[in-house]
């Protein structure tokens, strides 16, 4: 119970210490202490609170409730702030505040939603997010206070608000804490919402046209997830009696399938699937901190946990199988849309949307096995999905550009910063890396399924794999002695270290996180069987011992020019021509645009998910 | 364990017999296809002893190694299948293989390589899903991954199996690189890419790709073999009749584009392999 408030309420006083501090050395010691007992705390709280049963803590409900009526008050007015500016014919995004904050306080002070004596509660999923928060999200705050600095040197026409942005990501802190803390869904609501406001405010932080588009863009999708989430507080107050969290999944399927379908869709708004997949795209304008932020630690893992709370209900229906699905063709369309982007943080992007569609779809399914894989989904793909933001961050900022072309040859100009980028890129998708174990067990949970659903992540797999490896590719070509650049990378080395050895870490982990998280939860698992855990070990440790081969020194290779049909010139990446004079030869990847572009695929994926979407809603009687 | 032990060492020092030996057939009945007569059989192996002899050239410090990883990533997968480990394990140990070596090609930073290299990603995206895939019909049958427990099954797989065999079968074609589906590289004098993903390979690294290429292809069959474990020596006289279609195939039809490839895979996987597996779930559950 300790570290639980210890968690909800700490970050807050970082978060208007940096507001308050202008001092940018000031800020920076702030950020670095408060990280550190930000992931202390997390630590602590999983040594303490690790065990079967989930534990609930009653809190005296007066006075917190009070506050939290407040605190939605406030939060609807602060929206209204935000959208003074907005022209009339965007009137809806207002709409959606006014609508969904007023019928709640109407509820709520009208004395209409029942009363929960026990608010708070932990049991091991929210252990496990608490870790993948605490641990994931400060080693990305610290490498923000490296990356602002250098942010705004090559951006002066941005105003520097770098104290807004870090408050930002403090409060977000909190406000996940307290998602995966309540168990009170009212209270589960204003926590929601304070994370659509830190993602706006983040988004929108480069001021420029196009970031305050987008950041609006994201509002508005947002807030139609916290409608629902609103309409399902009702739901539950008038028909099923009760806004605890526990009591609503444990009660009879029929009664309460229409709230959680609700929550789920607020859920899958949030970790931006089809079709709410643009707010995430559109996100890429912000800061790369606050993409690393969202795609992982925070944000959209918030809807994939709260999809995996309601999992137990949706286990068994039809519309529990439609958000299966929703999360299926995510993946699948996330996956192929990837392959035609060249831009690094899009391609992470569209891998994201495909990845948490892999947990959505587990969710959906919601046996123990399914949600196993899910879980594990979560854990692996937090540090390696921060772990490449930052690297293609950081290329940004040293090269100049994120485009995966422009990375040709990154191997001979920034060696280190490459081989962290290589492990990232490996946990995503590589044996035996994290993603691919998950893969593993969702494959072999789903093989008793309809063959529907493997088939979905057979293709999806291959699809991710295909522009992983061209994009690994890119990076380790040689292209001989090159200047060497990446000397301005300071404190964001920590992080990016940290996270190196967190992707690996968690790997060598997992069967230990299975055992003592896991397993409590959903039961034995066959997939921990010894011959699989052998195999994942032997695997990584050639992954890990054979990079040391490559310093066995060997004199008697004879180094030698490229093959360019005996038309080389001095030069090894240059080539004779039928004119006779020396030319560049240079090639590109294959983006595949006739079949993978955006502007072929996207339709259809909305299309598609918008039917699910009504499929979904219109089965709830079944 | 020790049949465990046995069967990967078996593996590790036969593999590459057998393999030798097959591709050494396989020339002498390429020839007899085109009507020549021939190299001997032991021809492959000449030549790799050969190439063993010649300088070490390299374009870079990179390339030879990340051929070695991918040589032993080969031996982990192939070690794996026939110790009867999990054949998804053993799939995705292959598939970090073909990603070492499709590294290899881009570290040159060669045209000729890297467009070996983005083909042979086309091929793996053509073709892994239909072998995934058969690993799931696989379990659908036998109830289980294990390769020791698929082959002790006494139930004739191919029975319940006929469309995901064929689908193996039609991408195995794309796996061992035969025309049609020799896009990446080719075993046939020269291609459009000169040697495609192999181009920058010389000498004893290119023996190498030649050993690995026995072992891999010794894997493939032991795939196809699955299907017949009830019998083994039907089994065994399935994969040399496989085999020798492979050879037909690669005779008598030219490379196609990666378009029909990909499409024609794609759909032989969705429409054959998919569709058997779809009948075989709702058989299974009546």
């Amino acid at each position: 119970m300790t570290w639980i408030t210890f968690l909800i309420i700490f970050p807050l006083l970082p978060a208007c210490l940096v507001l308050l501090f202008k001092s940018v050395s000031i800020q920076k010691w702030v950020v670095i202490i408060a990280s550190a007992l930000i992931c202390i705390g997390s630590v602590c709280l999983a040594l303490t609170c690790t065990q079967a049963e989930a534990q609930y803590f009653r809190v005296t409900p007066d006075i917190v409730n009070k506050l939290v009526a407040t605190g939605d008050i406030t939060l609807a007015l602060v929206f209204l702030y935000v959208c003074r500016h907005l022209p009339l014919k965007r009137y809806w995004i207002p709409l959606l505040v006014v609508v969904q904050y007023g019928a709640v306080v109407w509820y709520d002070l009208s004395g209409r939603v029942p009363e929960t004596t026990h608010c708070l509660f932990v049991d091991n999923l929210s252990v496990i997010m608490a870790l993948v928060i605490g641990i994931v999200g400060p080693l990305i705050t610290v490498y923000t206070i490296g990356y602002m600095e250098k942010y705004h040197e090559e951006h002066p026409e941005v105003p520097d608000r770098r104290d807004q942005f870090l408050s930002a990501i403090f409060l977000f802190f909190s406000a996940m804490y307290g998602i995966i803390f309540s168990n009170n869904i009212t209270w589960i609501y204003f926590f929601w919402e304070i994370t659509t406001f830190c993602s706006f405010i983040m988004i929108g932080y480069p001021q420029t046209e196009e970031a305050v588009h987008n950041s609006f863009l994201a509002l508005w999708m947002l807030l139609l997830g916290g409608l629902g989430f609103a309409a399902a507080i009702l739901y539950a107050s008038s028909v099923c009696g009760t806004v605890d969290l526990r009591q609503l999944l444990t009660m009879k399927k029929s009664v309460v399938l229409l709230p959680v379908l609700l929550i789920c869709f607020a859920g899958l708004n949030k970790a931006a699937q089809f079709p709410f997949a643009k707010w995430l795209l559109g996100a890429m304008v912000a800061p790369t901190p606050s993409s690393a932020l969202l795609h992982s630690s925070t944000m959209v893992k918030a809807g994939v946990y709260i999809v995996l709370r309601c999992a137990p209900v949706l286990h068994g229906t039809a519309a529990g199988a439609m958000v299966a699905l929703i999360g299926g063709l995510s993946f699948l369309a996330g996956s192929a849309l990837a392959i035609s982007q060249r831009d690094g943080k899009r391609v992470l992007a569209y891998s994201t949307i495909g990845n948490l569609g892999l947990i959505i779809l587990c969710a959906g399914i919601g046996s123990h096995l399914t949600l196993w894989a899910a879980v594990l989904l979560i854990i692996f793909h937090a540090p390696a999905k921060a772990l490449m933001f930052l690297c293609v961050g950081t290329v940004e900022q040293q090269t100049g550009s994120r485009d995966i072309e422009d990375m040709n040859g990154l191997i001979s100009r920034m060696p280190l910063l490459t081989i962290v980028m290589l492990i990232g890129l490996a946990g995503m998708f590589l044996a035996p890396f994290g993603m691919l174990i998950s893969k593993w067990v969702v494959l072999e949970v789903l093989a008793r399924k309809n063959p529907v659903l493997p088939m979905i992540v057979i293709f999806g797999g291959e699809l991710m794999l295909f522009f992983y490896v061209k994009w690994m590719g890119k990076l380790v070509a040689v292209t001989g002695p090159q200047p060497q650049q990446g000397e301005g990378i300071g404190i964001e080395w920590s992080a990016l270290g940290g996270l190196a050895v967190l992707t690996v870490l968690v790997c060598g982990l997992f069967p230990f996180v299975g055992i003592y998280l896991i397993e409590p939860m959903y039961g034995c698992d066959p997939m921990l069987s010894r011959q699989a855990i052998r195999a994942v070990a032997i695997m990584l440790g050639l992954m890990l011992l054979l990079p040391l081969g490559f310093f066995i020194p060997r004199k008697d290779l004879v180094h030698v020019d490229l093959y360019l049909s005996g038309a080389n010139v001095t030069d090894p990446h240059k080539f004779m021509d039928s004119m006779g004079t020396a030319r560049d030869c240079s090639f590109k990847n294959y983006y595949i645009n006739k079949y993978f572009s955006e502007e072929k695929l996207f339709p259809g994926a909305l299309v598609g998910s918008i039917v699910l979407l009504i499929l979904m809603f219109s089965m709830e009687k079944l | 364990m020790n049949t465990v032990f046995y069967t990967t060492i078996g593996y590790i020092l036969l593999a590459p017999f057998v393999g030798g030996l097959l591709m050494g057939l396989d020339r002498i009945v390429t020839a007899r296809m085109q009507s020549r007569v021939g190299p001997p059989v032991l021809q492959p192996f000449y030549d790799v002893f050969k190439l063993f002899g010649k300088d070490k050239l390299t374009v870079n410090q990179f390339h030879n190694y990340y051929l070695v990883c991918f040589f032993i990533f080969i031996l982990v997968s192939g070690s794996m299948f026939f110790a009867g480990n999990d054949l998804l394990m053993v799939i995705f140990a292959f598939i970090v293989a073909d990603v070492l070596l499709i590294l290899a090609a881009y570290s040159t930073n060669s045209p000729y390589s890297s467009i070996g290299a983005e083909r042979e990603l086309l091929q793996m995206l053509s073709a892994e899903p239909m072998i995934l895939l058969s690993a799931v019909g696989l379990y659908m049958v036998t109830g289980s991954f294990k390769v020791s427990a698929i082959v002790s099954c006494e139930k004739p797989l191919i029975v319940y199996l006929p469309g995901v065999f064929l689908g193996l079968t039609y991408v195995l074609t794309i796996k061992l690189r035969k025309s049609p589906f020799d896009l990446s590289t080719s075993h046939h004098a020269h291609q459009e890419l000169v040697k495609g993903i192999t181009t920058e390979f010389a000498g004893p690294a290119l023996a190498v790709i030649e050993i690995v290429h026995w072992y891999e292809t010794i894997l493939l069959l032991g795939m196809i073999y699955l299907f017949f474990a009830f019998n083994p020596v039907l089994g065994v006289v399935v994969v040399v009749f496989v085999y020798f279609l492979e050879v037909l195939v690669d005779n008598t039809n030219a490379r196609i584009k990666w378009e029909l490839m990909l499409k024609s895979a794609w759909m032989v996987t969705i429409i054959v392999g998919g569709g058997n597996l779809f009948v075989l779930y709702y058989v299974l559950r009546l």
